[in-house]
């Protein structure tokens, strides 16, 4: 049974009053938690628990050819794997438009903000170049899946490094990790968030009740190059209501304060994590 | 002023406090009589449900503290129509079986041809009883009083193993939480609750007390623990006593009748 | 035969350090993590719920459904996601390792789902996944007349060795691999409901391979047992 239709006009009502189903403001994140490490065979690999969503995110390198038209480029790849692990909507079998739009939305954030720098990837043009695998497995489905998942998507990346690499035989040695990091640019950084259109509020990180009656959404990665204006890298709009431009608005008018929210989230949880770790 | 529908499912105290896995002895001889969720294996009784172990004189039974909702006659449960076919509304009650209700079964006459769905649509919540379980599905009846169509509110799903806790002792635990929060509140014994309340923060504050005996269901002393949580954050709530309240009259079928035909 | 010591030192009957939670995915109907050392398995019980297809149902007790799936990241070399052969073949002996226990009857045309996810492979995944599976199914409220548990004994040149890693299945002497790999899986009342066997061995050695791995997983019950029964304790 999903959300009631009671229930969900009862969630509209809520937000004409300001009020939440779980009592938090409109722009209020639930509590973020980033664990860095959490799969020890992968290049890099995160954990992001939102509120009870939460999303594992591995990134795997392997060597291979170059698209022809950017022969000295490394390649990209990301996938998610809506499994019915995470929720009674999942269903087994092959992507369905959902997963596929999800990685999508992750990978162009990634792709235009120009954190990865492709043509460091090059081993040698026109022949051999790194190809990036990011997988990603909802493991519970609380709501908004998109920001939970480009957020794991970026703390592997940053904690990635390269598995070790015979140049004379050109292979890959799986399982044998090097200490050279993935080339980021620091300062590209993209941080996604989605807002959720609810009746006529705009909200953020909705719970899985708010997110089915939600009509509409606008997902937004951003970066903050060498920390001044925040630049708007990618941008999806999903759901089949159309927003005005006075939510349009409303939504950019929000943008500059994305990236700090959310890096001071990621940075917080990410020391949290690590005094944890030496605890043990 | 609607009925308000109590569980036959009587939350009980147990004396034992023993949490048993399946395969575990709970009984040895054959003095016990193997009860709900327990099972007879040689000279010992062993627990076939995750649960606490509850003795009643010589019967010894698991109370579960986890599963789906099992269907069971005479049960008031809350569901969803999801389907309407040409006699009658399928209800999801949130249970491995869907159920049925036949125009046969609500109160009032309804004429055959009419549009159904002008008396319960797709997505209305009901309150139902269970009239029979049967393996080809679940029959539901609305014909005892207090069994309605729901209209506002919201409606939350607990674990159906909490209901009885949720209820407490011929009511007890939800009457607390409806006069110091003032909302019309129906459990059903499938896991679905309803509340009603007179603005956003009545209804949230219910819901917040209803979650905390979920989770807190072994604590003793839960009682006050609610009474306690109830006080702290009712205040700023003008709480309407549901006495006071003006007496709801159910649609007549009647009235949905002459409606339909405009 | 040089393998006298283990590469982790361990006791050729020791087993591995094992961590097992239960209730790790909110949205399951019961859900529990289960690992040995370094292998670790999630599994999420769905159900008794309703069964579609029509033609799937039987009418006469419900039907048991186990998918092993192994995450992507979850080894050295990248898993393409999605099902391959070797995972359908697991999902299936996995059924066949649960489905006794499981009070089937109570439930005709229904089905209950069980979802395995490795997260982190280091051998012996089935196994772990059995493990988390048997608790998941017991945190569910399923009907069972007991826990599952399973282990992988192999044998190295002569020593029975419980629960091998990943470097002790490669193991090789001399070019020939050495170690045979034999998954096991134990109902309460000592029957054996998974049994395979990758390598060389004689049927002496086996049958000693089955005792060790049955009082290794006498250990492994008593833990899945103690986990289910701290839920309830933390609140």
């Amino acid at each position: 049974m999903e959300v009631t239709e009671l229930t969900k006009r009862r969630i509209i009502e809520y937000l004409n009053e300001g009020k939440r189903f779980d009592e938090r403001g409109l722009r209020d994140f639930r509590k973020i938690t980033v664990e860095t490490g959490i799969s020890k065979n992968a290049e890099g690999s995160a954990r992001v628990i939102i509120g009870k969503t939460e999303v594992l995110a591995g990134v795997k390198m392997a060597m291979g050819e170059p698209y022809t038209d950017s022969p000295d480029s490394g390649t990209m790849m990301v996938s998610v794997e809506l499994s019915p692990i995470a929720s009674q909507k999942f269903e087994l079998g092959p992507p369905k438009i959902e997963s596929i739009e999800l990685a999508r939305i992750v990978d162009r954030g990634i792709r235009e903000s120009g954190f990865i720098d492709f043509s460091k990837l090059c081993v040698k043009k026109g022949e051999a170049v790194w190809t990036i695998f990011i997988d990603i497995y909802p493991i519970n489905h609380d709501g908004n899946l998109i920001d939970a998942s480009a957020l794991a998507a970026i703390a592997a990346l940053k904690t990635a490094v390269f598995p070790e690499y015979d140049k004379e035989t050109n292979k890959v040695k799986y399982g044998e990790f090097s200490t050279k990091k993935l080339p980021l640019a620091d300062e590209n950084m993209p941080l996604t968030t989605t807002f959720y259109k609810i009746g006529n509020k705009i909200v953020l990180d909705p719970i899985v009740e708010e997110e089915e009656t939600a009509e509409a959404r606008l997902s937004i990665a951003v970066s903050k190059p060498k920390k001044k204006e925040v630049m708007i890298n990618a941008i999806q709009k999903g759901g089949y209501t159309p927003l005005t431009d006075a939510e349009l608005d409303e939504i950019l008018d929000y943008v500059p304060k994305i990236w700090d929210e959310i890096n001071d989230a990621l940075n917080k949880s990410l020391e949290a994590s690590e005094k944890h770790k030496k605890k043990k | 002023m609607e009925k308000d529908i109590e569980s036959e499912t009587e939350y009980v105290e147990t004396k034992r406090k023993e949490i048993a896995v399946p395969g575990d002895i709970i009984a040895s001889g054959t003095n016990f009589l193997p009860g709900e969720g327990t099972k007879r294996e040689g000279n010992d009784v062993i627990a076939t449900r995750f649960g606490l172990v509850y003795e009643e004189g010589r019967l010894i039974r698991i109370i579960p503290l986890s599963g789906v909702y099992i269907p069971r006659r005479g049960n008031i449960v809350i569901g969803e129509v999801v389907d309407i076919l040409f006699n009658g509304w399928q209800i999801d009650i949130k249970s491995p079986y869907m159920s049925f209700l036949p125009i046969s079964e609500c109160r009032g006459f309804i004429n055959k041809r009419d549009d159904l769905s002008s008396y319960f649509d797709f997505g209305d919540m009901i309150v139902a009883k269970i009239i029979g379980v049967k393996s080809r599905g679940i029959d539901l009846t609305m014909r005892d009083r207090g069994l309605r169509k729901l209209q506002g509110g919201i409606t939350i799903y607990v674990n159906p193993n909490k209901v009885p806790r949720i209820i407490g002792k011929k009511g007890s635990m939800i009457n607390i939480i409806k006069d110091n929060t003032g909302c019309d509140i129906t459990v059903g014994q499938n896991g679905i609750i309803w509340i009603r309340g007179d603005t956003v923060n009545h209804e949230l504050l219910a819901k917040e007390a209803i979650n905390l005996i979920v989770g807190r269901s072994f604590v003793d002393g839960l009682t006050e623990k609610v009474e306690e949580f109830l006080s702290k954050n009712n205040k700023g709530l003008k709480i309407i006593k549901r006495e006071e309240r003006f007496e709801e009259k159910e649609e007549k079928f009647e009235e949905r009748e002459e409606r339909a035909e405009r | 035969m040089t393998y006298t010591k283990r590469f982790d030192g361990r006791a050729f009957d020791e087993m591995r350090k094992i961590e097992a939670k239960v209730g790790v995915v909110p949205n399951a109907d019961g859900s529990a993590f289960f690992s040995f050392g370094d292998t670790k398995a999630i599994a999420a019980v769905y159900g008794p719920r309703t069964l579609h297809p029509q033609h799937l149902k039987n009418p006469q007790k419900g039907v048991l459904r186990c998918y092993y799936d192994m995450i992507s990241f979850s080894v050295t070399e990248r898993k393409k996601p999605g099902p391959s052969r070797r995972s359908s073949e697991i999902s299936f002996v996995t059924s066949q390792a649960l489905s006794e226990v499981v009070q089937l009857n109570n439930f005709p045309n229904s089905v209950i789902d069980v979802f395995i996810t490795i997260i982190q492979a280091d051998a012996s995944t089935r196994c772990a996944g059995i493990n988390a599976a048997s608790m998941a199914l017991a945190h569910a409220g399923i009907p069972m007349t007991g826990l599952v548990s399973a282990v992988s004994v192999g044998n190295i040149g002569g020593n029975i060795t419980v629960d091998m890693i990943k470097e002790e299945e490669d193991y090789e002497e001399d070019g020939e691999k050495y170690a045979t790999d034999t998954p096991m899986a134990f109902l309460p009342d000592g029957r054996i409901s998974l049994l395979q066997l990758d390598g060389k061995t004689s049927p002496e050695m086996l049958k000693k391979a089955i005792e060790a791995g049955r009082k290794a997983c006498v250990k492994i019950t008593d833990i899945q047992k103690k986990t289910l029964k701290s839920l309830e304790a933390e609140k």
